[in-house]
């Protein structure tokens, strides 16, 4: 399923000519742990009451939530061809009023983590037993609105949100730790009291377990770690920060293909990975 | 003269008129929302007691947030809130917020339409001794730009109560303009007030003086003294809404006086003088001039110093009243 996503992505980027690759191929395995195995959820109602609700922060990586959707059955896969066009319910980032099943509008780095973590605490005021879950970068801790985000969780005991970071290491210049180094992101979180879980993000199992054992903690908001490699599944991408922000067909980096060959080979390597898609880290 | 269809204050040209800050009046209203509706939640970034939400915070303290300084995660942990079907009221300085969480109230709570309630308390020159970094000018303009956002300048703590409670039962982000200073009770229980509509307080045909917020008071005390000393007939429009503009008693107006004055403790760019200009020159255009702040900040002082200083005060607009009279006349 992660890797018909990745086709998926990969489609909806070339129809649409514009927008981020990296983010959500490195993204694709742990949305489809979400929509497919974690999140309680009914993709025919969604504005369900009791349903979980997953904030995306970094609203940029987008197409691979509009992907999960549709292939969950929240729309027909034939409307992921819209992305980013006039018109279309699949905004270039993610707005709520436009598309069912989007908890919020996200795009400008750093304020979906206070909205996961103010919807936690309203849903605890009314005893709705939903749970909360946030998916941040990390280049999105730059911002210091993220940071006063986890001081309010910690400090409110929010047990029912569970926050993952995609850890993969670049954004829009380069590589984090050149950018503005982050350094230790689980020591800094367990040190402003949360309970850190860090994960291989391609490893599906690992994904669902550090889901579970998130639900179990006492007195403490969790949050997952998950490293994740930019681009993961097309080779000439991978660990590149040049895909961060650009489709298949608009670069020539080293060792990609040309512009015109850059779709076509994407696509025919995660037809062919099949299986063979896991991480560097096992 | 004096509209008595409005009910104002009997004792508001007294000089011994009964003051108190336009602040109060929020903090009367958002404890009555909050026992009339048990969705209603507040939040405040580390000033409960100067914004007043105090007796909300002491009466539903499972209602109440407390964000610490941080301007930024109140108006976000707001919006995620809203979401949950919450009506959350956030309180900080105007300065603060919205002054420093402008992106965040654009995409979280204007694009995102989430029902959260914004109070900028300590507006305008009057704050005093805290100087140019505390006394927020340009609130309104930063407010009245944001779609979907409506905004309120009410002009005593009466009327912010009612504006308060309005609020409450209105759907949709919306900015409240509060002021520190004690500053004269104008209305009364009975005095209309509807969001989206402004009142004509004085009715006149000479002139019009547009007001929201602290300078309505002025305004009044100018038009009794332009009507004294000067035989001119001013009418006096509480605009405490300044969006969405009450378009139709503004243009009415201008076309009963054909001079239009507007009085704000705020920039004039953007702020209310701003907003009357666009209506005039939309529908009506009629000589007009802005009493406010002119493209610069306040500093340290009294208030009493820096509204005089600042020409925010009768004595500021009588003049500008009578330099626009006369233009209006060699028209």
């Amino acid at each position: 399923m992660a890797n018909d996503i990745r086709q998926d992505i990969i489609k909806m980027l070339v129809e649409a000519g514009s927008g981020h690759s990296a983010g959500p191929l490195g993204m694709a395995d742990i949305f489809t742990a979400l929509y497919f195995e974690v999140l309680n959820h009914r993709p025919k109602q969604p504005d369900w009451p009791e349903r979980d609700r997953l904030f995306l922060s970094n609203g940029h990586i987008v197409p691979v939530r509009y992907a999960t959707m549709a292939r969950a059955g929240y729309f027909p896969l034939e409307e992921l061809k819209t992305l980013r066009k006039f018109g279309s319910r699949l905004q270039g980032h993610p707005e709520r009023l436009r598309l069912p099943g989007l908890e919020s509008t996200s795009g400008p780095l750093g304020s979906g983590l206070s909205q996961a973590a103010g919807h936690a605490l309203a849903l605890r005021m009314d005893g709705n037993k939903a749970r909360v879950y946030c998916i941040t970068s990390d280049g999105e801790h730059d911002e210091g609105n993220i940071w006063e985000a986890v001081l309010f969780a910690a400090k409110n005991k929010l047990t029912n949100l569970t926050v993952i970071i995609d850890r993969n290491n670049i954004q829009i210049d380069g590589p984090t730790e050149q950018v503005m180094p982050l350094g230790n992101l689980a020591a800094k979180y367990a040190a402003f009291g949360w309970h850190v879980i860090e994960i291989d993000g391609h490893n599906m199992q690992a994904i669902i377990s550090a889901c579970d054992l998130a639900k179990a903690i006492v007195e403490q908001p969790a949050v997952i770690i998950a490293h994740t490699i930019p681009g993961k599944g097309v080779d000439y991408m991978e660990y590149d920060y040049h895909w961060h922000g650009n489709p298949p067909g608009t670069l020539e980096t080293p060792g990609a293909p040309p512009k015109a060959e850059q779709a076509k080979v994407a696509l025919h390597e995660l037809r062919t990975l099949g299986g063979r898609i896991r991480s560097e880290h096992e | 003269m004096i509209n008595s269809q409005m009910h104002l204050n009997p004792e508001l040209l007294s000089p011994e008129v009964k003051q108190e800050p336009i602040r109060s009046g929020f903090g009367r209203g958002l404890l009555a929302a909050g026992e009339s509706n048990k969705d209603v939640v507040a939040l405040c970034a580390d000033l409960t007691d100067s914004t007043k939400m105090a007796d909300f915070a002491k009466s539903f303290p499972e209602r109440f947030v407390e964000i610490g300084v941080a301007e930024q995660n109140l108006v976000t942990v707001a919006a995620g809130m809203a979401l949950a079907g919450k009506i959350p009221f956030v309180s900080s300085y105007a300065a603060f917020s919205p002054g420093r969480n402008w992106e965040q109230i654009r995409t979280t709570i204007c694009l995102n339409e989430t029902d959260v309630k914004i109070a900028g308390s300590h507006a305008g020159v009057s704050v005093g001794p805290d100087g140019a970094t505390h006394q927020m000018l340009e609130d309104i303009a930063l407010m009245r730009v944001l779609p979907r956002m409506m905004v309120v300048a009410p002009c005593d703590a009466i009327e912010a109560e009612k504006a308060t409670k309005a609020l409450a039962s209105h759907k949709g982000p919306a900015y409240i303009r509060l002021a520190r200073e004690k500053s004269p009770i104008i209305t009364t229980d009975e005095t209309p007030f509807a969001l989206g509509k402004a009142q004509v307080l004085r009715e006149g045909t000479d002139l019009t003086i547009v007001a929201c917020g602290t300078m309505v008071y002025y305004a009044l005390l100018a038009a009794e003294e332009l009507a004294s000393s000067h035989k001119l007939d001013v009418e006096v429009v509480n605009a405490a809404v300044i969006k969405p503009l009450d378009t139709v008693t503004i243009v009415a107006s201008a076309r009963k006086t054909g001079a239009v004055l507007t009085a704000e403790e705020a920039q004039i760019n953007g702020g209310l003088g701003g907003a009357v200009a666009e209506v005039l020159a939309d529908h009506y255009p009629v000589p007009m001039a802005r009493v406010g702040m002119v493209d610069r900040f306040g500093e340290s002082g009294t208030p009493e110093e820096l509204l005089e200083h600042f020409g925010l005060t009768a004595p500021g607009l009588i003049e500008r009243a009578l330099e626009l009279i006369k233009r209006k006349s060699h028209k």
